[in-house]
């Protein structure tokens, strides 16, 4: 994008003289989201408090297109930088306008009236996100969906060049969650605002972030593109995830493996087989499975779930030596469910595998 | 929609405006001697031909009713301004034991002074009860930093109260025999005895400290939102929080000094000016809570006096039996929704 508003010259960060997290550099344009993750206690909050100037940062900087925070007055950063937390309002009796309206507050006078251009302002901000139909109504009788929003429309009120958002889809259900990352992109563009955030639903990190800054152990452990934070088994590190697996490619995560001998085979591919392979997890039967593509869409399910997994490399018709290896598998199972309906000309070997259970199975009658 | 608020601001307004007039010469012309408009009138601008409804116009009427209106002016505002403090919508200088610190002071200092024969003047009566209302606050800061639930906080202070009031039960019970009727009547609370002079010192603190309040607008709405949006808001906290502890002080302070505690007003009226105004709103609250406050306390002052004539009741007694239903009102109305959200 053209042009860094916020980054940060070697910035250590944390309470009094305890560091948190230290050597903190990065570079936020104009339009951007960054996206902080990182394991629960990492630091992330402690960042964004230090970039909001809440807390005095330790050593380094942390500057405004060009300009030290640390330098300027409480007022000028409140114009530069505002906020967007989870904290619950239990503000009396205060409209949503209201409180868009507080966003306001750096730029009027010492009663704080709103002058006509306040009022335009703030008109704007709700309906940027969609929230005039609100503004009558008291902040403590709306969703958490829809709080967020006004907090978000509050925000953008007080016209920053810097929006820090604090875990802003928690408690939000799955669409209130992508409504708002969608306002807020569509906010940080339309707006040349760089945006900050926390975020703990990686799916979504990686989905609405330009950037993403990785915290583990007091450091950045890793700062870059979406692409190059999800890659290989790395978000899986970053968490130390030991009680399950993550799929990178879809930022979920899969439950733990049941290992053992296999006492179930799964026939599957294409995707055909995710909801099996989660049943069985789910009832504590370790399974095995096969024949599958290493470029098929379930072979991420597949590898993290099934406790022996018979696999084919990609775009190749199933070769008769993997026929083999799961044949010997699937015969040492006390049960095989087959959840392929069709077989094309590349998975032959999967219907020679059912063929070779079926005549198994007429032999014993 | 905001045309439709300022209709009904306006409105509230105009109402506690008639009130407080309306109160405010009810409480000149009721009493034993009955007097007209007139004659209170005529008091009033010096054109008074009977000598005797002049005087208790002049010396004991009038003033009562400007102390009863601006110590309830200032009662309230402390207690909104307490409620800013801790986001609590019951506290106040009562129920937080701030009013029961002054009058422990105030009454060790009479004690003390009389001893010597020597009578407090009014700006020493208010340093002592401001002394006292600190060390409560004091105490209730300490406690506020361990404890995080709203309802233990006030516990509390009620406590802190007991405490204080027992302490000057002890006091007064080793006091000189001639002290004890006069301490007593005051720690009672009631607004007789006032003079014009106190009205003086009473007026220029009261509308000085209620003035910062005012100023105090702006921040106290930012603070509304929680002290992490204030911060970012540009609020300089410690310098508010200090500014809200030593206004609130300062007033509750100044109606005990002279009036002694009086309860459960500072919660009240308030809530009840939140209610009708449909807004918390710190700019358009803290005058209306002065007014309210006022009109609140003339009319509990009426009901003190006239009653059971002669005989003159304590103004808690009044306030307690209005003012503490609505607390309770204040309190469920916040339970209500925390439930709901």
């Amino acid at each position: 994008m053209n042009g860094t508003v916020l980054n940060s010259e070697n910035l250590s960060v944390g309470y009094g003289k305890k560091v948190v997290v230290s050597g903190l550099e990065f570079e936020v344009g104009r339009g951007e989201i960054l996206t902080v993750i990182g394991p629960n206690g990492a630091g992330k909050s402690t960042i964004l408090k230090s970039i909001a100037a809440q807390l005095p940062v330790i050593s380094g900087s942390v500057n405004i297109s060009g300009t030290p925070v640390s330098g300027m007055s409480a007022q000028d950063i409140a114009k530069n930088v505002s906020v967007c937390l989870t904290e619950r309002i239990t503000a009396e009796r205060m409209t949503c306008e209201d409180i868009v309206s507080t966003g306001r507050y750096p730029y009027t006078g010492r009663l704080g009236l709103l002058s006509d251009d306040d009022r335009r302002i703030v008109r704007e901000a709700m309906e940027l996100t969609g929230t005039v139909y609100l503004a009558d109504t008291d902040i403590r009788h709306i969703s958490d969906g829809q709080r967020q929003t006004v907090m978000l429309a509050r925000a953008i009120a007080q016209q920053p060049e810097v929006l820090l958002l604090d875990e802003p889809t928690s408690f939000l259900d799955i669409n209130n969650k992508l409504k708002l990352l969608n306002t807020l992109k569509e906010l940080a563009r339309s707006r040349n605002i760089a945006v900050v955030q926390t975020l703990h639903e990686l799916d979504l990190a990686q989905r609405f972030s330009d950037k993403i800054l990785c915290i583990k152990d007091g450091r950045a452990d890793r700062t870059g593109t979406p692409e190059e934070v999800f890659s290989g088994d790395y978000i899986s590190r970053l968490y130390g995830i030991d009680s399950g697996s993550f799929l990178t490619a879809f930022g979920t995560a899969e439950a733990r493996k049941i290992t053992g001998e296999p006492e179930v085979f799964v026939i599957g591919g294409g995707g055909s087989a995710v909801d099996t392979y989660r049943r069985l997890q789910r009832q504590g039967i370790p399974f095995a499975a096969g024949i599958i593509h290493e470029n098929d869409i379930e072979y991420p399910v597949a590898s993290s779930l099934a406790a022996e997994l018979v696999t084919e490399k990609a775009f190749e018709p199933v070769s008769d030596e993997s026929v083999h290896k799961a044949i010997d598998i699937m015969r040492k199972c006390s049960e095989v469910i087959c959840c392929l309906k069709e077989f094309g000309s590349m998975n032959m070997g999967n219907k020679k595998l059912l063929d070779d259970y079926t005549s198994r199975m007429k032999n014993k009658q | 929609m905001s045309r439709k608020r300022a209709i009904r601001w306006t409105l509230c307004y105009a109402v506690l405006v008639m009130l407080a007039a309306v109160f405010f010469v009810l409480e000149l012309v009721t009493g034993s001697a009955k007097l007209s408009v007139s004659e209170v009138l005529n008091a009033l601008t010096g054109n008074g031909s009977s000598t005797s409804a002049s005087t208790i116009v002049r010396n004991i009427r009038l003033p009562r009713a400007l102390a009863a209106a601006l110590l309830g002016g200032a009662l309230s505002v402390s207690g909104f301004l307490l409620q800013s403090f801790f986001s609590n919508p019951i506290a106040g200088p009562y129920v937080l034991g701030i009013s029961s610190g002054a009058k422990l002071t105030v009454a060790l200092s009479m004690m003390l002074t009389m001893k010597y024969g020597i009578l407090l003047n009014s700006a020493e009566m208010v340093g002592a009860a401001f002394v006292g209302s600190m060390l409560s606050m004091g105490a209730i800061l300490l406690l506020s930093g361990r404890v995080k639930n709203m309802a233990q906080l006030i516990i509390a202070g009620v406590m802190i109260g007991y405490i204080c009031s027992a302490l000057t039960e002890l006091a007064v019970t080793f006091a000189d025999d001639a002290n004890i009727v006069n301490l007593h009547n005051w720690s009672m609370g009631s607004f007789s005895g006032i003079d014009m002079d106190n009205v003086k010192v009473i007026a220029v603190i009261v509308l000085a400290a209620s003035a910062a309040a005012f100023m105090l607008s702006k921040p106290m709405g930012a603070y509304q939102l929680g002290e992490s949006y204030a911060k970012n808001m540009g609020v300089d906290l410690k310098l508010f929080r200090a500014a809200l502890i030593l206004l609130s002080s300062i007033l509750s302070a100044c109606v005990t000094a002279f009036a002694g505690p009086v309860s459960f007003v500072g919660i009240a009226v308030p809530h009840l000016v939140k209610t009708a105004f449909g807004t918390a709103k710190p700019i358009i609250i803290i005058p209306a809570s002065f007014i309210g406050g006022a009109v609140f306390c003339l009319v509990c002052d009426l009901i003190a006096r006239m009653l059971f004539a002669p005989v003159e009741l304590s103004i808690s007694t009044v306030t307690a039996v209005f003012g503490a239903p609505v607390v309770i009102m204040a309190m469920l109305s916040r339970r209500s929704q925390k439930g709901s959200a």
